[in-house]
């Protein structure tokens, strides 16, 4: 598979292997575009109904005008402070972004999340994220070049830190110990058996028939009948007939044909996987 | 060749049939669980929650071995995941971390910072005593580390009468204190988190601020000292500075705690290094953060209502009370083995 090398071992207490996957960079930086503009849309919000307070309050009543704009500067703070803390401290462990991606955080260590790792890896934003965006924003002015120079360097090696580890872990990260896994909510498809075995009835294979392909080949196949493609049930259905011999009856749909073969397969695969050979391929012969 | 009988109904999908109604209910438990703010889950769920997860393992190792149903192997994979980090996460409510935090976390991470916090300090005292000197030599020393902006009137030029109006607001100046009081705070506070953020380039950045701070300190002291106002000025100070300059050197203790975890691991690795000091760091620039607020509070409201020297002073020393018992005050262990 082609994300393997993003896949990571967390032994639970009862022995199972959880394989957690860590989030990708493009995803991580998905998230982090959606927090961000959550967090403008609350700013921008915040700016316009302040800004109508201290319009309509005017003169005459300066303190609801001052207090106005002390709620909006501290909004600000808060927000750019203890939005990502306060969100990854929930039990969802994800800031809005990271939910809708299906990332969490979590420990390193595969224990606990404590709190001081949030906090770690969130203060390290500064640094990361707050530091370039505004020197970005300033347009480094007041700065001569060597230092502009300097200063872009800076930033980039904090946002592309990332990239440059295997763990995809930014400075923040690093220094809490914590990494950030995929655990998105994986609804149940339906069994695709159950249907196979109802049109089996009109099918009968043989065990030569079944030999030709593997674990691999079946899951492709579970795949192709889920997506229920016409084209491509009708493209996979010919090439498997051609490869077990098999004649098309006159009135055989494509369909039925391959959820016949893909519970005939399992069966067959699953029965030797209880005698120990799991075939991996079709060109596993052993 | 004879065909394959079929008294069938595949073993895995069985398997399936007969366990599916308890995956259910656990994905149920857990959509209540991550939900959180809604409801919170009894007693009797919270147990049946994680006999629920033990036997979704269970089956997760089950269709591992015996299953070739992807999408059955990816669903119990993910739902074990989530229930995983439900029973072996924090289950403590947000109110109690918070607790937690003011009552052990934070005072306990300034205690082990406590040599940090004395050469942050001290770095902070070493450019004050420069400045000192360097001022008094030669007025001229005060633009250097003072830039005409920052210093908003109060330079060598001012007479001292102005100078000396410059610590007592006038009724006017006090229309808009809760402004300055959150500019101040939030202005602090961000350079308390760079000091932090910054001691990961192994201190250099950290000891800096912490020097030129101390430089700016120094020269105001000397301006002030030099035209008789020195115990006037110490006072409009220290009201607020005591929290002040106490957070500022403890935020700077938590760079240099970083800093030095990154330059010198010892026996760990350097990554496991820089994360057990990072942590510690952070938990002490929380606390930081609320100091600068009580100190952003008292700069910007209380400075400017109360005027007499005497009051400045036993505000001042109450606050350096209050903060010394707090911080440093050994407490009872006990909160030590609830961890969260």
């Amino acid at each position: 598979m082609a994300d393997a090398g993003r896949i990571r071992e967390l032994i639970t207490p009862e022995g199972v292997d959880l394989r957690l996957r860590l989030g990708e960079a493009a995803e991580r930086a998905g998230a982090l575009v959606i927090d961000l503009l959550i967090m403008f849309a609350i700013m921008l919000a915040m700016f316009i109904g302040s800004c109508s307070v201290i319009v309509a309050s005017g003169e005459k009543n300066a303190a609801t005008a001052q207090g106005a704009f002390v709620i909006l500067l501290l909004v600000f703070f808060l927000l750019r402070n203890c939005y990502f803390i306060l969100f990854e401290l929930g039990p969802r462990a994800a800031t809005p972004g990271k939910r809708v991606l299906g990332l969490r955080v979590a420990a390193r260590n595969g224990g606990r999340l404590t709190s001081d790792m949030v906090f770690a890896r969130n203060f390290m934003r500064e640094l990361e994220l707050f530091v370039p965006l505004s020197f970005i924003l300033a347009g480094g002015q007041g700065v001569d070049g060597w230092l502009k120079l300097i200063g872009l360097v800076w930033c980039a090696i904090f946002v592309f830190f990332p990239l440059f580890n295997r763990d995809r872990l930014r400075v923040g990260d690093l220094v809490a110990g914590t990494w950030v896994v995929k655990a998105p909510k994986t609804a149940l498809l339906p069994d695709l058996a159950g249907e196979g075995e109802v049109r089996l009835a009109d099918f009968t294979f043989t065990p030569a028939q079944l030999d030709a392909y593997g674990v691999y080949e079946l899951q492709v196949l579970e795949d192709v009948l889920r997506r229920r493609d016409r084209k491509t049930l009708a493209s996979v259905a010919d090439r498997i007939r051609t490869k077990i011999g098999w004649t098309r009856g006159p009135s055989e749909m494509d369909g039925d044909f391959l959820s016949a073969y893909y519970a005939a397969l399992r069966g067959r695969l699953e029965a030797r996987l209880l005698f120990g050979k799991r075939k991996k391929d079709k060109f596993d012969t052993t | 060749m004879t065909a394959v009988t079929r008294d069938l109904t595949l073993k895995s999908h069985r398997f399936r049939n007969e366990r599916e109604g308890d995956w259910r209910r656990l994905e149920h438990l857990l959509k209540l669980a991550e939900g959180g703010v809604l409801r919170k889950l009894n007693e009797d769920e919270i147990v049946n929650l994680t006999v629920l997860y033990r036997s979704a393992l269970s089956s997760l190792s089950v269709a591992r071995a015996t299953s070739l149903d992807q999408g059955l192997v990816d669903y119990l994979e993910s739902l074990c995941a989530r229930a995983y980090f439900f029973v072996y996460g924090t289950r403590t409510t947000l109110l109690q971390r918070i607790s937690r935090f003011f009552l052990h976390d934070w005072p306990t991470a300034a205690r082990n910072l406590w040599r940090e916090s004395l050469v942050a300090g001290g770095l902070m005292a070493l450019g004050a005593v420069v400045a000192w000197l360097l001022v008094a030599q030669d007025a001229d020393w005060f633009y250097a580390f003072l830039p005409g902006i920052f210093a908003d009137g109060r330079d060598p030029t001012a007479t001292t009468a102005s100078l000396k109006s410059t610590l007592y607001a006038t009724k006017a100046d006090r229309k808009f204190l809760t402004v300055l009081a959150t500019e101040i705070f939030i202005n602090n506070a961000g350079v308390a988190i760079s000091s932090f953020a910054l001691g990961f380039a192994f201190c250099v950045p950290t000891a800096l601020l912490m020097l030129f701070n101390g430089l700016v300190l120094g020269a105001f002291l000397e301006l002030f000292f030099s035209r008789g106002l020195g115990p006037n000025f110490v006072g409009w100070l220290s009201i607020h500075g005591v929290s002040e300059l106490l957070a500022v050197t403890l935020s700077g203790a938590a760079g240099f705690r970083v800093g030095l975890a990154v330059a010198f691991p010892g026996k760990q690795t350097r990554v496991a290094a820089a994360g057990q000091a990072g942590r510690e760091g952070a938990i002490l620039i929380a606390g930081t953060v609320v100091m600068l607020f009580v100190a952003g509070l008292l700069e910007g409201i209380a400075r400017q209502l109360v005027t007499e020297d005497w009051a400045r002073y036993a505000i001042a020393g109450a606050t350096a009370v209050f903060w010394a018992v707090y911080l440093y005050f050994p407490r009872k262990p006990g909160l030590e083995a609830t961890h969260g």
